[in-house]
Parts: structure tokens; C-alpha cells; sequence
């Protein structure tokens, strides 16, 4: 769950000769930008090299090591059937890093490509399309979230279809608000009396000026989709077991947290905290860096 | 444009959202992957009682006659019969509104205590270390998943210090206050970092303003001038965030309500889930979505009255 941030709306701003040399240049000096690269770097390098970081099985049950506190041979100590906690958590990063960054594609593409044609066309179009992003906003995220896992069945594909129809919507908002500004820049009047196709204009000239501000909130939209993740994983409606997942973990281990194994439920967390602010680090620190007129 | 004529137009606005809602709540059931009645009874499907599920639901006909078979019933206040607690759905429904409604509005008073202190804290130095404290903030609260944040809270808060309980709604209003204070706190928690981010934009605005000039260069005391000038103009585009994030929040009851026990819809919810009460399901769904519409239509009203700028003829 996670609250909605969208970009502010910014002037599409025509491409320059030295626009892109200067942000090239410039993508290290902003401290939260690369600070934030710098994380997600580490966390998805520790993800993808698991099985070399960590000897033991993520899904394998050792009954004669359970819940065993943190030590040299398991940093985060064992759960309640012997597995080690850190191996499990590096797995189930890998699990849900990769679903929220495939599951927030297909909002990106789709609402992207509504959004534009709402914004560019106009008329009845955009009307009808407007009114079907008004009744899918009317739906808390994860009240209907929730609701289509249930009636899809739980698993990660319906994971991927519940947050493609309920996330295109803030794409084809930002877009469809974006192009309506881009679309009466003289650049595109000059395209139109150049007698290009409606089509050609949107895709090679308005989009790659807008596209900033969906690839902004896109970075807000992955944390979002990796706390979705993460909550359906914790009631059960995620990735079905014995596949590790950072929201069963959590989950698993509450039971535990006033005993001493404090740690089985407080580190998936931490983790899922660490994920979302290197990614809220990029998304401000992109941002900073291509929003025209910011500093 | 009087202020009737606004609320009537902006009610028939919200007609065609909610035909909308009512087809997308309809829609769920033909989501189900093969025949709905089979998968919904799961173990305790018979051929006797399919037959009655397809009857009731009246899957056997038209797409269109469905439709309209579940909008009359709709209109007749009718949600269906729940198959687990075997009475309507609406009364099940309808008799854990209370709960919700409390979690809702105390989260967001709750949210507005946290954020407007620490925005001001920002906001009045700005780039100082407190300002990127501040700032700090909504980066780490925006990552963090607000069931875990519960949980943690009910460790340290009820059962460490013992300070409020694990977990229900209490009795009396006192007693909501208290037993609520946690569930309220997680889920404000998990929207202040959005309205602290606006509220502080919005103060430097105002602080940026030529009237704050001028109020301060005739002396106006800095109490007076923040309280009468800055903060009031800074509140509205924050209550905007607010209105935004209003689904946000009544979907954050589903989770939070299930983590300390409330005996609310969002609970309901997730419980009739797990019994695969599908009416219940629907039902709850389409209460909350006319719940984000109607808090959306109050919002809108609400800027008026904090706004003596906003003329109903916008």
C-alpha cells in the first residue's frame, strides 16, 4: 500500500542539441539519483548472485536447526522448519523484485498508449476513456487489487493482470494531462503541416517529451507494486509457498516477534523499506535531473 | 452558480462513475476462471447446488439480463445472500460500516497531526539539517509496507510497554479512541510522508508570497502571520493531496483492519475471502467503491468552504 505521488505536471520542453550531453554529464552530481543507483545496484547484484552469497536452500526444510538466532553460519538466524532466514530473504527478494518490475511494465505500456491517444485525439475518445479511469480510480487500489486476486486465484500471474488493470490509469492521466500542454507547441503544429501521420507525431515527436514524467512516477509505481506484492504475499494471496516471498516471511514470522526471533519479521520488512527508498532516491533524483526548469 | 445547483450537477456526475462501478462489481464474477457457481462452492459443490447458484445468479442467461437481474437487485437494496453466514449480505455488510468509518476518519486526523508540525518544522528553515530530516521522511515512510509498520507497533506499543491493546475496536467513544489509536497510527503513518511532502511545498510557496512580505513589513507577529497567513494557504493544496489519496485510505483499512482485528468490512473483506463467500465479496467491493465516490463529492465540497476562492461556477 502505498500512497499515490504523482509528478507535478511540467511544460513539455522542445529536444535540444545540448539537452542530452548536459544530462549525461550532469546524472552523478545529483546526490539522490546516484545514491539511490548505488542501492538498487547492491540490491539487485545480492538478488541475482543468492545462490553464490548464501550455501543453504531457500526452500528446503532442516527440522534439527529450527529457530536458531543469528549466528556466523546463519546471520539472520533460522525459521520455524530450519530454513536460514537471510538465504530466504535474498530468494524472496529475487521473487518480488522481479514481479513488481515486470508487473509495472504492462500498466506503463498500456496506460501510456491510452493516455496518448485520450490526450491527442481528443473528442469522444478521450471522453470515454476518462470516465473508465474515473470508475477504476472509484476502487481503493487494494480493495480491488485484493478483489481480483481472489476471483483470478492466487499466483503471479494473476498478480500481473490485477495490477495492469487497476495501475494503467495514473499513466493515461499523466500522459493524456502532458500531451494535452505538448500537443500546442509550435514543434507539433510544424509535424502536422508537414503532413505526418497522427501516429508518427504522437510516437516520435510528443511521446519521447513526455515520457519523462510516467518514467518518474513509474519508479513511485514499482514500490507501490512491490508493497502489493508483499501485502498479498502476507494474506496469503501472493506467490503460493514454498516459493520464499518477503510478504509470507513477514508473515511467518509474526507469530515469533515476542519471543526472541524478533528478526524473522523485522529484516523482510527492512528490506522491502530498503527497496523503496533506493527507488524513491531515483525517482526524485530523476526528477531533479529532466524536469525542465528544475535546478 | 449557487451552491444547490453545484451539489446537483456534481451528483449527476457521479452517475455514469457509478453505473461504472456497479458493471466492473458485476463483471467480477465472469473473472472466475471456468464455471463460477463450481469454483465459488470449491468441496461443497453438488450438482443441486450449482443448479441453485446459476438460478439465484441467474448465469444461465444473457450477459445483458444478468446485468440487469443484478442492478434491479441492487436497487431493491438487495446484495445478494451470503453463503457463509446464510443471511443477506447487505446486513452483514452493513453492520461493520462502523468500524471502518471510525479507522478512516481518525487515521486521517491523525495523518494531519503528524504532517502539519513537521512540515512547518521544514517548511520555516528551509535546506536546513531539520528540513532534510524532514525530507527524509516520505522517503523512507513511502517503502514501508503499513501491515509490517502494525505489527511492529502492536509489539512495542501493546506488548511491550502495554500502553493500548492488541488489538479490537474498545467500547464508547473513549474507548474507540483508545483501542484505536494503533490501527489509526499505522495507517497515518503510511500517509503522512505524501502530505508532508505537499503541505512543505506548498508553505515555501506561501512563505515566498508577496502578502507574507507585506504582512511581516507591517509587523504582523510571526504566531499571527503563520497561523493566519501561511498555514491556511498552505492547507488547501495538502487537503487536495488528502482527497486524492482518499481511496488510499479506505483501502488501507482492509489491511490494517485485518492485522488488529477490527471488526470492520475491510475485515470482512479478507475473511470472506478465505470462506470464498463471493456475494460478500462483491458486495464489499461495491460498497467501497461508492464510498471513495461519495468521500471524493465531499472533498470537492470541503475546498469551498476552506477556500473563499473556489466559486462554485468553476
Amino acid at each position: 500500500m502505498s500512497a499515490i505521488s504523482f509528478p507535478e505536471p511540467a511544460l513539455a520542453a522542445e529536444p535540444t542539441e545540448h539537452a542530452q550531453p548536459r544530462r549525461v554529464r550532469r546524472w552523478y552530481r545529483q546526490p539522490a539519483l546516484a545514491s539511490g543507483l548505488v542501492l538498487l545496484g547492491i540490491i539487485l547484484i545480492a538478488a541475482a548472485a543468492a545462490p553464490l552469497l548464501t550455501p543453504y536452500d531457500p526452500i528446503k526444510e532442516n527440522l534439527s536447526a529450527t529457530l536458531l538466532g543469528p549466528s556466523a553460519h546463519h546471520w539472520l538466524g533460522t525459521d520455524q522448519t530450519g530454513r536460514d532466514t537471510f538465504t530466504r530473504l535474498l530468494y524472496g527478494l529475487r521473487t518480488d523484485l522481479r514481479i513488481a518490475f515486470i508487473a509495472v511494465l504492462f500498466p506503463f505500456c498500456i496506460g501510456t498508449i491510452l493516455g496518448s491517444i485520450a490526450g491527442y485525439y481528443g473528442g469522444w475518445v478521450d471522453t470515454v476513456l476518462m470516465r473508465l479511469v474515473d470508475i477504476v480510480v472509484a476502487f481503493p487500489f487494494y480493495v480491488l487489487l485484493i478483489a481480483l486476486v481472489f476471483v483470478l486465484g492466487p499466483g503471479e500471474r494473476s498478480i500481473y493482470i490485477a495490477i495492469t488493470l487497476v495501475g494503467w490509469v495514473s499513466y493515461a492521466r499523466i500522459i493524456r494531462g502532458e500531451i494535452l500542454v505538448a500537443k500546442r507547441q509550435d514543434y507539433v503544429a510544424a509535424a502536422r503541416s508537414g503532413g505526418l501521420s497522427s501516429i508518427r507525431i504522437i510516437g516520435k515527436h510528443l511521446l519521447p517529451n513526455v515520457i519523462t514524467q510516467a518514467f518518474i512516477y513509474g519508479m513511485s509505481d514499482i514500490v507501490q507494486d512491490i508493497l502489493a506484492i508483499v501485502t498479498l504475499g502476507y494474506f496469503g494471496l501472493g506467490v503460493p509457498p514454498p516459493t520464499p516471498d518477503l510478504g509470507s516471511m513477514i508473515n511467518d514470522g509474526q507469530n515469533f516477534l515476542p519471543t526472541a526471533h524478533w528478526q524473522l519479521t523485522t529484516f523482510p520488512g527492512l528490506a522491502v523499506v530498503v527497496v523503496g527508498l533506493s527507488l524513491s532516491l531515483i525517482g526524485d533524483g530523476l526528477a531533479d535531473l529532466l524536469r525542465p526548469g528544475h535546478s | 452558480m449557487g451552491r444547490m445547483t453545484f451539489v446537483i450537477q456534481r451528483l449527476l456526475m457521479l452517475v455514469p462513475v457509478a453505473v461504472g462501478v456497479t458493471i466492473v462489481v458485476f463483471f467480477m464474477i465472469h473473472l472466475i476462471p471456468g464455471d463460477p457457481a463450481r469454483t465459488i462452492l470449491g468441496i461443497h459443490a453438488t450438482p443441486q447446488r450449482i443448479a441453485i447458484l446459476h438460478k439465484q445468479w441467474g448465469l444461465d442467461r444473457p450477459l445483458v439480463s444478468q446485468y440487469w437481474l443484478f442492478m434491479d437487485r441492487l436497487l431493491h437494496g438487495n446484495l445478494g445472500q451470503s453463503l457463509y453466514y446464510g443471511t443477506s449480505a447487505g446486513a452483514v455488510i452493513f453492520e461493520r460500516i462502523p468500524p471502518t468509518l471510525w479507522l478512516i476518519v481518525y487515521s486521517a486526523v491523525l495523518a494531519v497531526i503528524i504532517s502539519v508540525p513537521l512540515a512547518t518544522i521544514a517548511a520555516t528553515r528551509k535546506d536546513a539539517v531539520r528540513d532534510h530530516v524532514v525530507r527524509a521522511v516520505p522517503l523512507i515512510g513511502l517503502g514501508m509496507p503499513p501491515f509490517w509498520v502494525g505489527i511492529l507497533l502492536v509489539y512495542a506499543l501493546a506488548i511491550k510497554v502495554r500502553a493500548f491493546p492488541v488489538s479490537g475496536y474498545g467500547t464508547g467513544f473513549l474507548g474507540h479512541v483508545h483501542a484505536m489509536f494503533l490501527p489509526a497510527l499505522t495507517v497515518a503513518i503510511a500517509l503522512a510522508p505524501v502530505v508532508i511532502r505537499a503541505l512543505r511545498a506548498s508553505m515555501l510557496n506561501v512563505l515566498g508570497a508577496e502578502y507574507i512580505t507585506t504582512a511581516r513589513s507591517k509587523g504582523v507577529p510571526p504566531s499571527r502571520l503563520f497561523l493566519r497567513h501561511v498555514l491556511r494557504n498552505a492547507v488547501i493544496p495538502a487537503v487536495t493531496v488528502l482527497g486524492i489519496n482518499i481511496g488510499f485510505l479506505i483501502g488501507g483499512t482492509v489491511i490494517i483492519e485485518n492485522i488488529f482485528a477490527i471488526p470492520g468490512i475491510g475485515q470482512l473483506m479478507i475473511n470472506s475471502i478465505f470462506q470464498r463467500d463471493f456475494p460478500v465479496v462483491q458486495g464489499v467491493t461495491l460498497v467501497f467503491g461508492v464510498l471513495v465516490v461519495l468521500v471524493n463529492l465531499l472533498a470537492d465540497l470541503s475546498y469551498a468552504a476552506l477556500d473563499p476562492r473556489v466559486r462554485f461556477d468553476r
